[in-house]
């Protein structure tokens, strides 16, 4: 029954505004509304002092400028204590020469982890799974990143996935496979028989009707 | 990065907060962009401060207590 329960534990799902919290960080106890306004990444790491995460660390790190200049905040999360986190991004900055800029959640209590479903028991009982969740202003959840213990993230395509979901906004387009940054977007399927028949006259590149790609 | 240190006195960022809303600075936006500090941490500063006494809320708006203004 106890498993059945943690296996039917509520998961943010996309489009869905995310769960409000209020937890202990390396920065100070801050909650979820106080980034309203502002783009959020806020990602977990199975543990402090572990050569994966510490590599992530880094790299988050090293992306962070270019985050910030899509108005972008970042958020750690583990199941360990501020003491272990200030220690472990101490260690980074010490052996490493990294600064880590951002605010960690120390969800030792896992209130903040349950909320948002990253504690995975088929993969960990006790350790917070590599996601990454994507936050836009309004505090709506705009994409869910799942990464199992042994795989590092990929920070090019967490910089390309922000690129790809701000232009969505900006130009009411979908971004295809493999889309980067200056490629051509595509034009949102017609609704009616008009439209796609207007659409064809509207200067966009068509393969047919139902596939439209302009410039943004 | 807290705003009021277990001695109940405000930090440097804290400090830093007061003096923006010695300015006349009062919405968390415009203490942001007064101190150059990002907009979470000024809201989470603002309410340790308040929870110090430090200052008072109305609404959104924020302002310097007589404790707050004893500490400048």
């Amino acid at each position: 029954m106890e498993e059945q329960m943690e296996q039917v534990v509520a998961m943010p799902r996309l489009g869905e505004k995310a769960p409000e919290f209020e937890a202990p960080t390396t920065h100070g106890m801050l909650k979820l509304s106080d980034f309203k306004g502002s783009w959020l990444i806020m990602f977990s790491h199975p543990a402090d002092f572990t050569p994966v995460c510490t590599t992530e660390f880094m790299a988050f790190a090293e992306i962070f400028p270019e985050l910030q200049k899509r108005g972008v905040e970042l958020l750690g999360l583990s199941v360990d204590s501020i003491t272990a986190h200030i220690a472990w991004v101490r260690n980074i900055e010490e052996k490493m020469g990294v600064k880590i800029p951002f605010p960690v959640i120390a969800d030792l209590s896992k209130d903040v982890s349950t909320k948002f479903g990253m504690v995975h028991p088929g993969q960990s009982k006790t350790e917070t799974v590599r996601t990454v969740f994507v936050i836009d202003p309004n505090q709506v959840i705009r994409l869910i990143l799942y990464y199992p213990l042994s795989t590092g993230r990929n920070m090019a395509e967490i910089l390309r996935v922000v690129d790809a979901l701000q232009t969505t906004d900006a130009n009411g387009v979908a971004t295809p496979a493999n889309w980067q940054p200056g490629d051509m977007a595509i034009v949102p399927p017609p609704q009616t028989q008009e439209s796609a028949e207007e659409r064809l006259k509207q200067g966009y590149e068509c393969v047919d009707w139902y596939l439209c790609r302009k410039k943004v | 990065m807290a705003c009021v240190s277990p001695d109940g006195k405000p930090t440097e960022s804290g400090l830093a907060m007061l003096a923006a809303l010695n300015a006349g600075k009062s919405s968390p936006e415009d203490i942001a962009a007064e101190t150059g500090r990002p907009l979470f941490r000024v809201r989470s500063g603002l309410r340790e401060l308040l929870g110090a006494g430090l200052v008072s809320e109305d609404g959104e708006s924020f302002a310097l207590t007589e404790q707050g203004k004893a500490v400048l």
